[in-house]
């Protein structure tokens, strides 16, 4: 699966992300150690690692939330850490984020939340706006009706996918998700990888994602990094990572649910 | 990448008519100023007949807010002779999909209509109800508590005697010095026109112990304890604390509500004192330097120019004020909704309906107590 989306971008390949010798820590526990990571544009990236392998800390480190103890991160180029104001909105501008919990603005309804973004950029007509929220709603399957609600009285599922419509509402080359399918049934899950995976194939989409969720990993990542020991220890596409014998990768992939995760995926490939 | 070309629309006169769109037709494309006003009026200029032929081959790259402007000049639907990338067929196929979509009509309140005549009095009999049903919980909490004791919330009680209490002790003391000291001159200099200098221990002790000191402790409570409550009962009911609670069988009233109550009313008559004595000592010192009044002299004459009665009125103030700080601010923080805006409004309304509560509560003890302590 990986093959074909890489195939259909041969201009594919120019570093989105940069990672150089970051290290990061909490007092006297340090999470990162001279970690490295490349992201290039195109890959569909997932993120693993057990819990208190600094997933998210890393996450918020790229998205220039933290700032790492040494070490650079760079996105599109740009030192997230120490540039200008003005070169960090342009990069703002071209990345989305779906926080785990949604993060919506609970003083605006959903179809609010979804305009934000572009009623920040100050140029958008307002029924352009109104057109396109609602286009981005209906790709996360949120009704007009329900796009007037307040984020209080959606669902835990609807929150998750009207945020997923804010993090596309300025359609940003770089996505993070953080989560995404927590909290989502099955089917739900299923139409949010395939929206990804379509979003990905026209507008060569690069993702970053942080999961568990190994179905989701298996149907979408064109690279899968590992975190643990505090670095990276291997990155590549799934099926080669799978191999690296260490114990955490071990227990992950190769668990039960790993197994009963990477059958489900033959069967389907079989079905196609 | 940075700046990509701008979109671009050519007209060319062959038969069929066909339009051929370039350039860049993404959403930063059209964050310049003036490339969105350009770009509309283009589509509206070119007054499309419905035979027209678009070509969007030539586009260098595509979204669904670029798409969406193409789509609404074609009056939501596919032209027949439409050219365009592969890649870019699937955004158009969504935007048909999508077919119409049409935000629900708003319903508009409108002002002194008879629905918003009886949503307000709706709302006011709520809050009375409400304040009525949490007074009348707090009773039977306490009743429990007196039966009870020793499984009562002991460890709450010390906590927010400590907080709204101890940690209150700073700011009410130099409010009170402060306003100690502007009392004092502005009577001294009334007083010494009438050669009444020795007065100024009857008109500071009677108005600071009386009145002041009591209301100005519950002033400064109800920003500080009463707003924190608030928020805190807000923020546990935006992260659903306040629901676990109830599914572990700890309620709201016992563990919450009642600690509060009668930690205030613990804490505000101690402040009270407190905070008469600070201010007592700023007008005894203004007094000493505007009258020359010797501090042993004030300290003297203070018991008999204020009978008794007037403290045992000021820590009964204290008493009940700090227990309706602490009911108000409770009956809002239950009330919060969970979002942000409404822990906003929430804690203000909180500690102005404390405030004016604590005064109203100071006219009945005013009325009430007319007659005793002079």
């Amino acid at each position: 699966m990986g093959k074909t989306l890489s195939v259909s971008h041969p201009a594919d390949g120019q570093t989105i992300i940069q990672i150089d010798h970051l290290w990061s820590q909490f007092g006297t526990f340090v999470v990162h150690q001279d970690l490295s990571l490349t992201i290039r544009q195109g890959d569909i990236v997932s993120l693993v690692g057990g819990s208190g392998s600094g997933k998210t800390t890393l996450l918020r480190q790229i998205l220039g939330l933290d700032t790492p103890a040494r070490g650079q991160v760079r996105v599109f180029g740009t030192n997230v850490a120490e540039s200008g104001a003005d070169a960090l909105q342009a990069i703002r501008n071209r990345w989305g984020m779906l926080f785990q919990h949604g993060a919506l603005f609970s003083a605006l309804s959903a179809f609010d939340n979804v305009a934000q973004p572009m009623r920040e950029l100050g140029t958008l007509p307002e029924d352009l706006i109104r057109d396109a929220v609602l286009l981005k709603l209906y790709m996360v399957d949120i009704k007009p009706a329900e796009a007037m609600k307040m984020p209080a009285d959606l669902s835990g599922g609807m929150v998750k996918r009207v945020a997923l419509a804010r993090a596309l509402a300025l359609e940003p080359e770089l996505l993070f998700l953080d989560e995404p399918t927590a909290g989502l049934d099955p089917n739900l899950s299923d139409s949010f990888v395939e929206l990804i995976r379509s979003l990905h194939r026209e507008m060569r989409l690069t993702v970053v994602i942080v999961t568990h969720d190994l179905d989701t990993l298996f149907a979408l990542s064109t690279q899968v990094a590992v975190l643990a020991d505090k670095r990276v220890i291997a990155m590549g596409p799934p099926a080669d990572v799978m191999r690296v014998e260490h114990p955490f990768i071990e227990q992950f992939f190769r668990g039960a649910r790993g197994l009963r995760a990477q059958e489900g995926l033959t069967n389907h490939a079989v079905s196609n | 990448m940075l700046n990509p070309e701008p979109p671009r629309l050519v007209l060319t006169d062959s038969a069929p008519l066909s339009i051929i769109a370039s350039g860049n037709w993404q959403v930063r494309s059209f964050v310049p100023p003036g490339v969105i006003a350009h770009t509309a009026a283009a589509l509206k200029a070119i007054a499309v007949p419905a035979t027209a032929h678009w070509d969007l081959s030539q586009i260098t790259g595509l979204d669904h807010i670029g798409a969406q402007l193409l789509w609404n000049a074609w009056g939501k639907q596919r032209p027949p002779g439409l050219v365009l990338a592969s890649h870019h067929e699937d955004i158009f196929r969504r935007l048909e999909q999508a077919g119409k979509l049409t935000v629900p009509p708003e319903t508009e309140a409108r002002w002194l209509s008879a629905a918003f005549v009886a949503d307000i009095t709706d709302t006011a009999f709520d809050h009375l109800n409400g304040f009525i049903a949490l007074i009348g919980q707090l009773v039977m909490d306490i009743g429990q508590f007196v039966r009870h004791p020793l499984r009562g919330p002991w460890k709450e009680l010390s906590a927010n005697i400590y907080h709204a209490g101890f940690q209150a002790l700073g700011i009410t003391a130099i409010v009170g010095f402060l306003i100690g000291v502007v009392l004092s001159y502005l009577s001294a200099q009334q007083l010494h026109t009438f050669g009444g200098d020795v007065y100024i221990v009857n008109i500071l002790g009677m108005s600071i112990i009386r009145e002041l000191g009591p209301l100005l402790a519950a002033i400064l409570v109800a920003g500080r304890s009463g707003s924190s409550i608030t928020a805190q009962l807000g923020v546990m009911r935006v992260t659903e604390e306040l629901d676990a609670m109830l599914v572990m069988g700890l309620p709201h009233g016992f563990r919450l509500i009642m600690p509060k109550v009668i930690a205030l009313a613990i804490a505000m008559p101690l402040l009270v004192i407190w905070t008469d004595a600070m201010a007592l000592l700023g007008g005894m010192t203004a007094a000493k330097l505007e009258l020359s009044l010797s501090p042993i002299y004030f300290l003297q004459s203070l018991p008999d120019a204020v009978p008794l009665a007037n403290y045992w009125i000021g820590l009964g103030k204290g008493v009940v004020f700090g227990g309706l700080i602490a009911l108000v601010a409770c009956h809002f923080g239950l009330r919060i909704k969970p979002n942000t805006e409404s822990l906003g409004h929430g804690t203000t309304t909180s500690v102005v309906s404390a405030i004016t509560i604590v005064i109203l509560a100071d006219a009945v003890f005013a009325i009430v107590f007319s007659d005793v302590g002079f």
